[in-house]
C-alpha cells in the first residue's frame, strides 16, 4: 500500500500511501460506532475519499467480553474514488480478545494489528474459548503487533480528574482513536470540538475523553513502538463542496427535499424496525421543515395513516425493513388501487422472519415485486449507495406522485449504515415535483359529475382529488371500481380492462435508459447488479480490468418498470453474471422476462459481498471457466 | 429519557376548525347516488337514514366530511353518503383516519366500523385510537355476528352462540364494546339502538360536538344470520324495565313509573334495585364527565351483556388533548422557530461539516 517515504518532524518514518483501511473491534459496550464515526469524520474533513461498513450485533448489550457482543468499524478512506468499505483490513484494533477472535481471520498476513492488552485476561480468554493468551503465544506472528495497555494508559491519563478507574476506563476508545490519529497524521481539533459538543451537558466527560484521546495521541508521539507513520492525501473528487452522509441519513434528508420541491407536507407514518429507525429519528428532527412523523402502533397503522395523509394531500411516506413490508402487503394493495401517492423505504436486512435485523441482505426484490394479492404492480428504485439514497427518495417521489401510485424504495443495511463523501447538492439544481389537484367535474359526458378513475391519456394516471373540495365528492376503496367513472363494477371486461391498465400505468412509467461502463469497449461479459452491491462489483471489475481483461458493468436502478434498453444491453454480450446477496432474485426476473442465460452467482452471509470475490467470479467468466 | 411539559392544551368543539356553509342542507343532499345494497329489514338503513337526516344539521360544507369504513357489511356506509369516503381494508380504518385528522384539521372525520372490523383484526387499532383521542368519530355497528361472510360468531357474540363455525356452541368468550373503549381511555363512549333515531342522534350530535375520539356503538340487527338479536329491547311489555337512558347529571332511574334505579352494590360496583326499596336518594346521579371512569365502567357492565339491563346514552364525555391538535402544535412551534432562523433546504443539505474540493489545477500544489 505504500509508494513513498519520508521522514517526520519527530525524526520518524513518514510513508505516503494512497488507501488504508481500519478496523476498530470491541465490545458492544466500547463505543466502536462512536470511535469510527469519528474517525471517518476527520478523515472525510480533511479530503479523503470514504467508505464505511458498521457491523454490530442486534443485542444492545450483548454480555461484556462474548464473540456475539463483537462490535466493529470498518473505514476504508483514500487518495482517489474507492467504491467499497475495503475487502479485508490492513490495520485491526482489537480491543478484547473477543473482538480478535472474531476479525483477526479477515487481517491479511502482514497487517498491523493494535490490541488492548488489558482485556487479556485469564476469565476473557476462557470466555471467547483461548486456551492459551494469543499475544503469547505464537499465533500473532504474521501480523505486525503492537500490545498497547489503553484501559492503564487511559486510567493513568485520567486520574488528575478524580474519576473512579472504571468510568476513566471507558474512555479508552478515545485512547485509541487519539493513537490512531497520530498514526494518521489526522487533526485533533476537530475531535475535541466534537467531544465538547456531545457531552456539553456534562463538561466533566468531555474533558475526560479529550485527556484520553490526547493520552492516545502522545502515546503515538512518545513512545518507541510506532515506527511508521502514514500519510493518506485528499481525494481528487469532483469539484464540489462535500460532507460526509449515511444512506439513512441521505434517505431522509430525499424525503424532505421531496416535498419541499412537491410544495406538498411530508406526512411519515411509521413503527420502529432495525435498520430504518434512523429514517424516523431524522424526520421527526424536521417539522420545521413541514415534516410530521406519527410512530404508529404497529407497521399496519403506520402504513395506514400514510395512506390516510396521501388522501388528504400530503405526502404520504412510510419506513420500514423486511418484516414490516409483509405487514404493510394488504394496504400496498389498497393504494394500487386507491391509486394514490405513497412512498415505501424498505431498508432490507437479512430474513426471513426476524433472521439477521443488523445485517445486510438484498432478499425483499421479489417481495416488492410481487408480494400482494392480485395483480398489483408497484415500480421499484433502488440507491447503489448511502448518499445515492438522496437522488433515489427524489426519483421515488417523481413516479409516486406523476403515476398517482404506491413506488418501492429498497435500501438495505449496508448502505443505510455505512457512508461516504456526498457532493452537497444545489437546491436549484433540485427537480421540480409540483403536483396539481383536481378541481373541477371532468366527465366527459358533459354531466358534471367528477369521474376519479378517468385517466391522464399520457401518463395514465388518475386524478387526486382531495377532501375539501367542492363538487368533487367521492368515494373510492378497495373493491373494482369502474374504468372511468370509478364506481363499484363487477363487470369481467370491466375488471380485466382495469388489471391490465393498472399494469400499463406502471409499465409506462419514465426511467432512464440502462448505462453501461465498458471501457475497453470489447467485453464479452456483462456483470449486472442492483443496489448496495454496486461498490463491491465496481471495485471488481476494476481488478480485473487492470489485469488486462475486459469486462462491462451495468447497474439496475430502476428494478420495475425496468430501462427499455435493457433486453438489448444483455442479449449484446456473450456472458451475462448477477452477483446479488439473494438467491438469485434479480436474475430470476431477468431470465423470464428476457429468456437470457444469466449466471446468478450469490452469498447472503449478512455482509457487503468483497471485491475479490467478485474479481474471481468476473475472471472465470472472462475466461469461460463458470459452473453452469 | 425524559419527560416534558407540552403546554397548556385547549380544548374546543370536535368541529372547530371544519367551514361551515349557510346553505340549508337536507338529508338528500348527503344522499349518493349508489343504489343502497343491504339486505331488507337491516338496521344499517335505519342508522344510514339518521345520519343522512342529521349531518345537514351540522352545518357544514359537504365537501369537508369524510367517511372512511373497514370492510363488512356495515362498511359499505361510506357509498351511500355523498361525502368523501374511502372503503378501506379490514380493520384499519381507524389508522387511514388518524392519518387524515393529522394532517387535515379543517375536516370531519367518520370511521364506520362493525363488530368485527373494529373489535376482531382491527382491535389494536381501535384502542390506540382511542387513547391518542385522535379527533375522529367511530360509529361501531355491533350486530354480534359475521353478516359479509356468512353468518359466523363475532367478538361480541354470546357464549355458546351456535354458529355455521361454531355448530357446537361458541366457547369465545365476548368483548363488552363500552368496557373496552373505556379502558382504552377513551374521552367519549355512547352507545344507541339502531331503531331509536331520537337517542342515535342525540348521541351523534354530542360525539361529533366532543373534540377527541368519540366511540359510539350502534346495537344492529341482522334479519339474515343474527335476527331479532336486540328485539328484547324493541319490543315487549318489560322494554322499560331493560332499556336504561342515561341523562347528563339526572338520577339513573327507569320503567314505565321509572320504579327502578341504579344504586351502589355493596361490593363497590353498581346495581339494580327499586326505588321504593332503597330511597331516591341512593340512586346514583349519571355524570358523563367525571374524570374517574369508575362509575361508567360498572354502568357498561349492569347485566354483563344479556339485555336483562341495557344502558344507553353518553357514558364518558371528558376534555383531554387531542393527538392530532398536539402534533400540530409541534410542528407549528417548529416551523415559526424555523422561519425565524431563517432555515432552509439548503443549510439542512450542507450540515456543519464540509469540505471543498476545488477544481483540478488549483487541487495542483
Amino acid at each position: 500500500m505504500s509508494t513513498d517515504t519520508a521522514v517526520g518532524p519527530s525524526g520518524r518514518e513518514v510513508r505516503q500511501t494512497h488507501r488504508v483501511v481500519i478496523r476498530f473491534a470491541g465490545d458492544s459496550g466500547d463505543g466502536m460506532q462512536l470511535t469510527g464515526d469519528r474517525f471517518t469524520s476527520e478523515a472525510a474533513a480533511f479530503g479523503n475519499d470514504l467508505a464505511t461498513l458498521p457491523n454490530f450485533p442486534a443485542e444492545i448489550r450483548a454480555p461484556a467480553g462474548t464473540l456475539p457482543g463483537v462490535s466493529s468499524f470498518q473505514l476504508h478512506f483514500a487518495d482517489y474514488d474507492i467504491l467499497t468499505p475495503g475487502d479485508r483490513p490492513d490495520v485491526l484494533v482489537a480491543m478484547n480478545p473477543a473482538a480478535l477472535k472474531a476479525n483477526i481471520a479477515d487481517l491479511p498476513h502482514g497487517g498491523m494489528l493494535i490490541v488492548n492488552t488489558d482485556e487479556f485476561t485469564k476469565r476473557n480468554l476462557a470466555k471467547v474459548g483461548y486456551e492459551s493468551n494469543p499475544l503469547e503465544d505464537d499465533s500473532l506472528e504474521p501480523y505486525t503487533t503492537h500490545q498497547v495497555a489503553m484501559a492503564t494508559l487511559t486510567r493513568g491519563a485520567l486520574e488528575p480528574t478524580g474519576m473512579s478507574k472504571k468510568d476513566a476506563e471507558r474512555a479508552k476508545n478515545m485512547f485509541a482513536l487519539g493513537l490512531l490519529s497520530w498514526m494518521y497524521h489526522r487533526g485533533t481539533e476537530g475531535t475535541e470540538q466534537f467531544l465538547r459538543e456531545k457531552f456539553a451537558k456534562k463538561p466533566e466527560l468531555a474533558e475526560a475523553n479529550i485527556l484520553a484521546f490526547r493520552a492516545g495521541w502522545n502515546y503515538g508521539e512518545t513512545t518507541e513502538s510506532f515506527a511508521v507513520t502514514y500519510e493518506v492525501a485528499p481525494a481528487r473528487l469532483a469539484e464540489g463542496t462535500y460532507r460526509q452522509i449515511t444512506g439513512n441519513l441521505a434517505l431522509a434528508y430525499g424525503v424532505v427535499a421531496a416535498g419541499q420541491q412537491a410544495k406538498l407536507p411530508v406526512f411519515l407514518g411509521t413503527y420502529p424496525i432495525t435498520p430504518a429507525s434512523d429514517v424516523l429519528h431524522e424526520l421527526s428532527k424536521h417539522k420545521g421543515m413541514g415534516v410530521t412523523t406519527f410512530q404508529a402502533e404497529d407497521e399496519i397503522a403506520g402504513i395506514g395513516a400514510a395512506l390516510g395523509a396521501s388522501f388528504g394531500g400530503s405526502l404520504g411516506v412510510t419506513s420500514t425493513s423486511g418484516p414490516g413490508v409483509a405487514l404493510k402487503s394488504e394496504t400496498i394493495g389498497l393504494a394500487v388501487a386507491l391509486e394514490l401517492p405513497l412512498l415505501i423505504l424498505d431498508v432490507q436486512r437479512g430474513g426471513p422472519s426476524t433472521g439477521l435485523p443488523t445485517k445486510t441482505e438484498q432478499a425483499d426484490l421479489l417481495q416488492a415485486m410481487y408480494g400482494r394479492n392480485g395483480e398489483a404492480p408497484v415500480p421499484i428504485i433502488a440507491p447503489q449507495s448511502p448518499a445515492d439514497c438522496f437522488d433515489a427518495a427524489l426519483d421515488a417521489v417523481r413516479m409516486a406522485l406523476t403515476y398517482r401510485t404506491p413506488v418501492f424504495l429498497l435500501s438495505d443495511g449496508a448502505i443505510a449504515n455505512g457512508s461516504e463523501p456526498w457532493a452537497i447538492p444545489d437546491v436549484a439544481t433540485l427537480p421540480d415535483l409540483s403536483t396539481t389537484f383536481a378541481t373541477e367535474p371532468n366527465a366527459p359526458d358533459g354531466s358534471g359529475e367528477f369521474w376519479p378513475y378517468l385517466r391522464d391519456a399520457d401518463t395514465l394516471a388518475r386524478p387526486w382529488a382531495i377532501p375539501g373540495t367542492a363538487g368533487l365528492e367521492h368515494r373510492i376503496g378497495g373493491l373494482e371500481k369502474a374504468d372511468g367513472r370509478g364506481t363499484i363494477s363487477y363487470d369481467p371486461d370491466n375488471h380485466d380492462r382495469m388489471v391490465r391498465l393498472r399494469q400499463a400505468k406502471i409499465e409506462g412509467i419514465e426511467v432512464p435508459d440502462l448505462t453501461v461502463d465498458d471501457p475497453d469497449g470489447d467485453a464479452e461479459v456483462l456483470v449486472i447488479g442492483w443496489g448496495s452491491s454496486f461498490g463491491p462489483i465496481g471495485a471488481a471489475c476494476r481488478r480485473v480490468r487492470a489485469a488486462g481483461m475486459s469486462v462491462a458493468q451495468a447497474h439496475l436502478r430502476h428494478l420495475n418498470p425496468m430501462p427499455g434498453n435493457l433486453g438489448d444491453v444483455l442479449r449484446s454480450y456473450r456472458r451475462v453474471v448477477v452477483p446479488e446477496m439473494n438467491l438469485g432474485q434479480l436474475s430470476m426476473l431477468l431470465r423470464a422476462k428476457f429468456l437470457v442465460d444469466a449466471h446468478s452467482y450469490t452469498k447472503v452471509a449478512g455482509l457487503p459481498f468483497q471485491a475479490e470475490e467478485l474479481a474471481g467470479v468476473l475472471t472465470d467468466a472472462v475466461k469461460g471457466d463458470l459452473p453452469a | 429519557m425524559t419527560a416534558t411539559d407540552l403546554g397548556q392544551p385547549s380544548f374546543g368543539g370536535g368541529l372547530d376548525l371544519v367551514p361551515t356553509t349557510d346553505e340549508t342542507q337536507k338529508a338528500k343532499d348527503y344522499t349518493s347516488d349508489q343504489e343502497v345494497r343491504w339486505c331488507p329489514g337491516c338496521g344499517d338503513y335505519a342508522v344510514l337514514a339518521s345520519v343522512r337526516g342529521f349531518l345537514p344539521e351540522l352545518g357544514l360544507k359537504r365537501e369537508n366530511i369524510v367517511f372512511v369504513s373497514g370492510i363488512g357489511c356495515s362498511s359499505r356506509f361510506p357509498y351511500y353518503l355523498d361525502t368523501y369516503g374511502m372503503h378501506s381494508i379490514h380493520g384499519r380504518a381507524p389508522t387511514i383516519a388518524t392519518g387524515l385528522a393529522v394532517t387535515r384539521p379543517d375536516l370531519s372525520v367518520w370511521v364506520v366500523t362493525g363488530d368485527g372490523d373494529a373489535l376482531s383484526i382491527g382491535g389494536n387499532h381501535l384502542i390506540h385510537a382511542l387513547r391518542r383521542n385522535m379527533n375522529i368519530t367511530i360509529l361501531l355497528f355491533n350486530n354480534r355476528i359475521y353478516g359479509l361472510t356468512k353468518g359466523q360468531y363475532s367478538p361480541t357474540s354470546e357464549v355458546g352462540k351456535v354458529t355455521k363455525s361454531t355448530p357446537m356452541g361458541s366457547v369465545d368468550a365476548p368483548f363488552n364494546p363500552v368496557s373496552l373503549a373505556l379502558g382504552a381511555e377513551a374521552t367519549f363512549v355512547g352507545r344507541a339502538l339502531d331503531s331509536d333515531r331520537k337517542g342515535l342522534t342525540e348521541v351523534l350530535r354530542q360525539a361529533a360536538a366532543h373534540r377527541g375520539a368519540s366511540l359510539v356503538e350502534i346495537f344492529q340487527d341482522c334479519p339474515i344470520f343474527n335476527d331479532g338479536s336486540f328485539d328484547v329491547l324493541r319490543k315487549g311489555d318489560d322494554v322499560a324495565e331493560r332499556l336504561i337512558k342515561l341523562v347528563d347529571g339526572e338520577p339513573i332511574r327507569f320503567g314505565n313509573e321509572d320504579e327502578w334505579g341504579v344504586v351502589r352494590s355493596a361490593t363497590g360496583g353498581l346495581e339494580v334495585a327499586r326505588v321504593a326499596d332503597v330511597g331516591e336518594d341512593a340512586v346514583v346521579v349519571h355524570r358523563a364527565g367525571e374524570e374517574d371512569p369508575t362509575q361508567s365502567f360498572a354502568l357498561s357492565r349492569l347485566s354483563d351483556q344479556d339485555l336483562t339491563h341495557t344502558v344507553t346514552g353518553i357514558f364518558r364525555k371528558v376534555d383531554r388533548p387531542t393527538y392530532d391538535d398536539g402534533a400540530r402544535a409541534q410542528v407549528a412551534a417548529a416551523t415559526e422557530q424555523a422561519e425565524q432562523r431563517g432555515d432552509n433546504l439548503q443549510a439542512l443539505l450542507s450540515g456543519k461539516d464540509t469540505w471543498a474540493v476545488l477544481p483540478e489545477p488549483e487541487n495542483e500544489q
